[in-house]
């Protein structure tokens, strides 16, 4: 599980009322429930199902993921600046496993 | 599933019925009962996709994103696929614009769907179609 990495690219900082993009990828290989190992055994469905964006504690994007969504699952989205603070991206696993990530944002 | 059909041609989007009809069911299911809404989408995925593991698709609607007109939900549905189910994005006015990217596995040749719903319950349906050389669902 340890191998499991959020990763996020958030500018440090933006101006009022811009529209920045935020790039994040979790490392996961996504298990679709579909693929065999070498054995012939099928790999039980393993998959991020749902990615959640919380600006200073408010919901402000989130995706609900389905097993046809790529390994290492990639999302772009789109958050107008309004005040400095903190994200927090979550992403949750079958089974209810999280992983968190908080990067803050500053307003110039 | 009649009346469901005809009430789809009066809105002028038939062409969606075209697809496999789980997908149809599917789309019918979140659009029943709401209005076409006339809307500049920019579907943004491949003519080819070479590999069917990893396949762009983003996309970008046009909105004012305002607390009193936004979109709200973006499906991504593919026909091909043992389930069509792509992903389900969820925008809310704190998005301030409306584009989303993100990559996807296709099985085989196959067209793609995108439906936009609005806070005001109206939608709109755009379509695409990719080939896809190596299929990416594993077995």
């Amino acid at each position: 599980m340890s191998k499991i990495k959020p990763r996020a690219k958030i500018p440090k900082e933006a101006e009022l009322d811009e529209v920045i993009e935020i790039k994040t990828l979790i490392r996961h290989p996504m298990h679709s429930g579909r693929v065999k190992d070498v054995d012939g055994k099928t790999i039980p469905r393993l998959i991020i199902n749902k990615f959640s964006a919380m600006f200073n504690g408010k919901v402000v994007f989130t995706v609900n993921l389905e097993p046809s969504i790529s390994s290492n699952p990639y999302i772009s989205f789109p958050f107008k600046v309004k005040e400095a603070g903190t994200f927090e991206l979550t992403w949750e696993e079958d089974g209810g496993n999280q992983y968190k990530l908080t990067k803050s944002l500053k307003v110039v | 599933m009649i009346a469901v059909s005809s009430a789809f041609f009066c809105s002028g989007i038939s062409a969606v019925l075209a697809g496999k009809p789980e997908v149809s069911d599917q789309i019918n299911n979140i659009v029943s009962g709401s209005q076409a809404r006339e809307v500049d989408v920019f579907l943004d995925v491949p003519e080819i996709a070479e590999n069917g593991n990893q396949v762009k698709v983003a996309f970008e609607i046009e909105s004012p994103m305002s607390d009193s007109d936004f979109v709200q939900e973006v499906y991504i549905m593919a026909d091909g696929n043992p389930a069509p189910n792509v992903a389900k994005f969820n925008f809310t006015p704190y998005s301030g614009e409306c584009f989303a990217s993100t990559r996807m596995r296709l099985s085989k040749t196959q067209d793609i769907y995108l439906i936009a719903k609005f806070n005001d319950g109206t939608h709109s349906i755009t379509q695409s179609t990719i080939k896809v050389t190596i299929g990416g669902c594993g077995g």
